[in-house]
């Protein structure tokens, strides 16, 4: 044992608004739960054929027409749920949604929390935690690249890797508990030499897929593009030229921006934040100063920032790690060696930086490197799993060994959402023969 | 003829049935052991050893409860042996061969001595339930009807027990000793699902008959190690015993001969263990191998019957008793070995542990507690560890207290329970120490610091226990607040030739522990440490090794813990009103001190606790 996931409530039946909020033709409204039939039939009249799409009229409990509606019946466990569920398909106004969802509702049923269905569909084992949280980034997916990173997930490449580190990490478990809990076998220390270099190739594989997965975690969540400069260089006129449209406040005033203006980009299918700041310069004005504090700041979290200069400078800085130096204003002389020349007026070079820049988004989010993990928390797993897998490499006591082997399978089944112990077991009895 | 009235009634004399009556009878509750024959109490059924890795924590857990196992296995002693020495104190075990009349003796001597322990021999027919579904009492053969409030069955194999020799099949729970057929049924009557499962034992050799000298010795350690706390030193004089290992002729013989054993037959249908396989098994199941070990025990002391018999540990075996012999007579040192009993393997009842609360009360018959065998398990260890605390909660229940439950967290008997209880069994449960996830923190040597206060609470821990170990217990707690203070200078190690790192930091008896040596070793900077005994510098020398382990376990433990197990305060009408009216009765019936205890109540789902988490703030 070591537990799977907590179960909840799973006696309620639950409903939400599945499309949209806001007005569209036909606002989709998914139910989920023992009472699904009941309540449907008593909406519908009677309870539709599964699976199929039936034209109904849905009336309310005191008799009332409530809408004219699509109703499609999916009686568990074939369902996405695993229990009996239902779509009603209703004319998209929001006094329509709001009259249904009232008779929802009477009917006993809850609004759903968030994540619920999938959260059903995992407890029932339709999906794996992994597919579940897949469903969750198709549905906020934005670009094409995150689109595909997504299905990558969703048809379980993730899952197979996992599936197939965490044999291993058995296997190998298995072999260090059968040394600890029967001493007196003699059981060969060829299977344990051999446990011992799996865990070494297990590290490096580990490391591996998490230096991969901070690129794959940049293309989900999108980079973060800042332009940094002194006041004056043409910082908003840059990022609206980006932009396309006057994002920026452009003024001949030095010091016009103040707060971080951001614009939404994409390049080569990866999702950017460009950020404009308050220009950097030394300043006695309140505010103007704060403006610059959240420059710098904005700046440290970036994944890129963008350097610009304009032409009056004869020599341009030394690029940081991680910043592009950009001169703005060629129209009015040669950039200094070493910048990337643009006039954010006349449009000259902007095609250049734009390409730049789609190349730099895609060396920070390489969609296409190996399964990448893009969660926080299967990064967290993935990096504790690593920490542990170390230790055990370096360890030479037996039981902290497989102490902290059992600690990154753990880890790997945190991802998962599932460990067994019996599995290990499993694996000693079928490999020794052991016994007396 | 004893009073027909007890507060707790124990059927079964093995290892489960005398911790529960032990245990019971050490609580103050008036107690009748119920067993076919007084002169088998305390019978090693199988094989004369004690402990192991795994099975020695639990010895010393239901030593640490005052229980008999531990103290009655070191009056035994004849050979012990520490496993695993060469690794970590957390996974070191001691093992125990015993002798047989010695063990019984000791057992019969402790039950004797238990205060409130009455022995009668009888059979045990059917229960008595009153119209609630409640267990009242049990019908015994030469007795007739005796009432209790709480009922402890621990009837090992006996419980529909057919033993197997080759195709032959005869009804016995051992070998010479009847089955229990009517109180099975009387169980099954009652709606408890009863499964099948099966072990075995190997055939008993004569002694002399075994060409000793040619084979390899297994001495055992030259000073015993004690498995109970109680023990001061071992007197015990040593056997010796022998390895040798089957040949390819064995095997050739064996399969040869599968046709004649009843598990290949498929007259035994039940499960076996995977992890005690007979020869048979062993030989199908890995046709890589060309040799099993097998491990020559005396049964006794020299001079004595049992001495006379030796136990050849690694070839048990259904196979008729002419193919037994000719089996033996493949492997070298047993070429012209005797049998002096046939080896053969046991078909038993079982009851799945689900059915049980991990108080090992029957779910579905109050009053009724379970033990040992019948739960699913095997192993003499496991079912002493059930006994205890199935007695204890047995007498408890009989005074109308709430049950004490042992979780994962405090010691490997949780672990057991709670593997039985909520997962159940499809093959006999054995605990091996890799079914615990708190390892390091679940060792032999501290057993007694993490129950015996458990022991006192409930009242089933004598006096001089108590007074011993409250004795320990504070010498562990100040000796170990001792060896955090940093007094000695990194340049005082160095000029005795022990290298640290020279920062002129001073060095706590923690740290020096770290440098890879012994206590022993560090004796001149902390002269206090040679009025300790050696239980407490190993209490320090473990708190050294596993220093920056148990202080993670502890975070984890406390985080899982958290919230399920801080102690609910009193449950007020509200709260009883707020609840459904299953888990209101739950609640009120069982009074849970914490949200774990309550979420084990039938009735409570994780709604219900939920509700009792808000209404207590947590």
């Amino acid at each position: 044992m070591i537990g799977g996931l907590a179960s909840g409530p799973a006696g309620d039946t639950i409903f939400a608004l599945a499309s949209g909020a806001g007005r569209g033709a036909i606002s989709v409204v998914r139910l989920s739960g023992p009472a699904c039939s009941a309540i449907v039939a008593d909406l519908a009249g009677t309870l539709p054929a599964a699976r199929r799409a039936s034209l109904r009229r849905l009336r309310g409990a005191d008799g009332e027409t409530l809408d004219q509606a699509l109703v499609i019946w999916m009686p568990g466990p074939n369902s996405y749920t695993g229990e009996d569920s239902a779509e009603l398909h209703l004319h998209g106004g929001r006094a329509v949604v709001d009259a249904v969802s009232d008779a929802l509702l009477q009917a006993s049923a809850r609004p759903a929390d968030p994540g619920e269905f999938s959260r059903r569909a995992v407890l029932n084992q339709r999906m794996t935690l992994l597919q579940a949280e897949a469903a969750a980034d198709l549905v906020a997916a934005e670009t094409k690249l995150q689109r595909i990173q997504a299905l990558r997930l969703a048809d379980g490449e993730h899952g197979r890797l996992l599936h197939d580190w965490t044999n291993r990490l058995t296997r190998c478990l298995a072999v260090q508990e059968a040394m600890i809990d029967f001493p007196e076998e003699n059981l060969s220390p060829v299977e344990e030499d051999a446990a011992c270099t799996d865990l070494k190739l297990l590290l490096s594989e580990l490391r591996k897929h998490r230096l991969a997965s901070t690129k794959g975690q940049r293309l989900r969540d999108g980079l973060t593009f800042v332009i940094i400069g002194a006041p004056n260089v043409g910082k908003s006129s840059l990022i609206n030229a980006l932009a396309g449209r006057e994002a920026a406040i452009v003024s001949a005033t030095p010091g016009t921006t103040r707060d971080p203006v951001t614009v939404q980009l994409e390049f080569s299918g990866i999702p950017v934040t460009l950020v404009d700041t308050a220009g950097l310069r030394e300043t006695h004005d309140v505010i103007e100063a704060e403006g610059v504090r959240r420059a710098l700041d904005a700046a440290s979290r970036a994944d890129l920032t963008l350097l610009l200069i304009d032409t009056s400078v004869k020599t341009a800085p030394p690029a940081q790690v991680g910043q592009l130096v950009i001169a703005n204003k060629v129209d009015l002389g040669p950039p200094p060696h070493g910048a990337i020349g643009v006039s954010a007026t006349t449009g000259v070079g902007m095609i250049e930086l734009r390409q730049c820049l789609a190349e730099a988004a895609t060396n920070l989010a390489n969609p296409e490197a190996s399964t990448a993990f893009t969660r926080a928390r299967h990064l967290a797993a993935l990096r504790d799993a690593e920490a542990a897998l170390c230790c055990a490499v370096s360890l030479t006591q037996a039981e902290l060994q497989a102490e902290e082997t059992r600690r990154a399978l753990l880890a790997i089944g945190r991802i998962t959402g599932f460990v067994d112990n019996e599995a290990v077991l499993d694996v000693i009895f079928s490999s020794f023969c052991i016994g007396k | 003829m004893p009073a027909k009235y007890f507060d707790v009634i124990v059927v079964g004399g093995g290892h489960a049935g005398c911790e529960a009556a032990a245990a019971a009878g050490r609580m103050g509750a008036a107690t009748l052991l119920v067993t076919h024959r007084l002169d088998r109490i305390g019978e090693l059924s199988c094989n004369p050893s004690i402990g192991g890795i795994g099975k020695s924590h639990l010895v010393r857990e239901v030593d640490a409860l005052d229980g008999l196992i531990g103290r009655a296995a070191d009056a035994a002693c004849i050979h012990s042996k520490v496993l695993n020495r060469s690794k970590g104190p957390a996974v070191r075990g001691t093992r125990v061969q015993a002798d047989r009349a010695l063990y019984r003796q000791a057992i019969r001597r402790l039950l004797d001595n238990t205060p409130n322990v009455t022995l009668s021999a009888d059979e045990a027919v059917s229960l008595i339930t009153d119209g609630k579904g409640h267990v009242v009492g049990l019908n015994t053969r030469d007795q007739g009807a005796v009432r209790c409030r709480s009922l402890v069955i621990a009837t090992g194999t006996f419980l529909r027990g057919a033993i197997h020799v080759g195709r032959q099949q005869i009804s016995a729970g051992r070998v010479g000793e009847n089955a229990s057929i009517s109180l099975a049924e009387s169980l099954a009557q009652l709606g408890v699902e009863l499964g099948r499962l099966k072990t075995g034992t190997p055939p008993r050799l004569a002694r002399d008959s075994i060409a000793w000298g040619s084979l390899r010795p297994d001495l055992g350690d030259p000073t015993a190690t004690p498995l109970s706390f109680m023990t001061g030193a071992l007197a015990q004089s040593q056997v010796e015993c022998r390895i040798t290992a089957t040949t390819h002729a064995t095997h050739a013989l064996v399969e040869a001969n599968l046709k004649h054993t009843g598990r290949f037959v498929g007259t035994i249908t039940g499960q076996g263990p995977r992890y005690c396989p007979s020869i048979e098994d062993k030989i199908v199941r890995f046709p890589g191998r060309d040799r099993h070990q097998i491990f020559l025990e005396p049964e006794g002391l020299p001079g004595t019957p049992d001495g006379q018999s030796v136990y050849p540990n690694g070839i048990s075996t259904s196979l008729p008793e002419h193919l037994q012999l000719a089996m033996l007579h493949t492997i070298p040192g047993l070429e012209s070995a005797k049998i002096t009993r046939p080896g053969y393997a046991v078909e038993y009842d079982f009851v799945q542990p689900t059915s049980l609360h991990p108080s090992l009360e029957v779910r579905a018959l109050p009053g009724l507690f379970l033990a040992g065998q019948i739960n699913g398990t095997t192993g003499y260890e496991e079912a002493a560890a059930q006994g205890v605390i199935a007695g204890v909660n047995a007498a408890l229940s009989a005074s109308s207290r709430p049950t004490i439950l042992l979780d994962r967290i405090s010691s490997y008997i949780g672990v057991m329970i709670d593997d039985l209880t909520r997962c159940g069994i499809t093959e006999p449960y054995r605990m091996f120490t890799s079914r615990a996830e708190y390892r390091l923190s679940l060792r032999c040597d501290n057993a007694d610091l993490r129950l015996t206060p458990r022991g006192f609470q409930v009242g089933c821990v004598d006096s001089r226990r108590a007074a011993l170990f409250l004795t320990f217990q504070e010498e562990v707690s100040s000796s170990l607040n001792l060896a955090k203070i940093p007094t000695v200078l990194p340049s005082t190690l160095q000029s005795n030739d022990i290298f640290c790192k020279q920062d002129g930091v001073k060095r706590s008896l923690l740290d020096c522990l770290a440098l890879g040596q012994g206590a022993l070793v560090f004796q001149q900077f902390f002269p206090w440490l040679s009025s300790l005994s050696g239980a407490v510098v190993t209490q320090i020398e473990v708190e050294a090794a596993y220093r920056g382990y148990l202080t993670r376990q502890e975070a984890e433990q406390r985080q899982l813990r958290g919230v399920m197990h801080v102690e609910l305060p009193e449950i007020t009408q509200t709260i009883l009103q707020s609840l459904s009216s299953e888990a209101r009765s739950a609640v009120e019936t069982y009074r849970p001190t914490t949200l774990a205890e309550a979420a084990r109540l039938e009735g409570i789902d994780s709604a219900e606790l939920r509700t009792l988490a808000r209404q207590h703030k947590l």
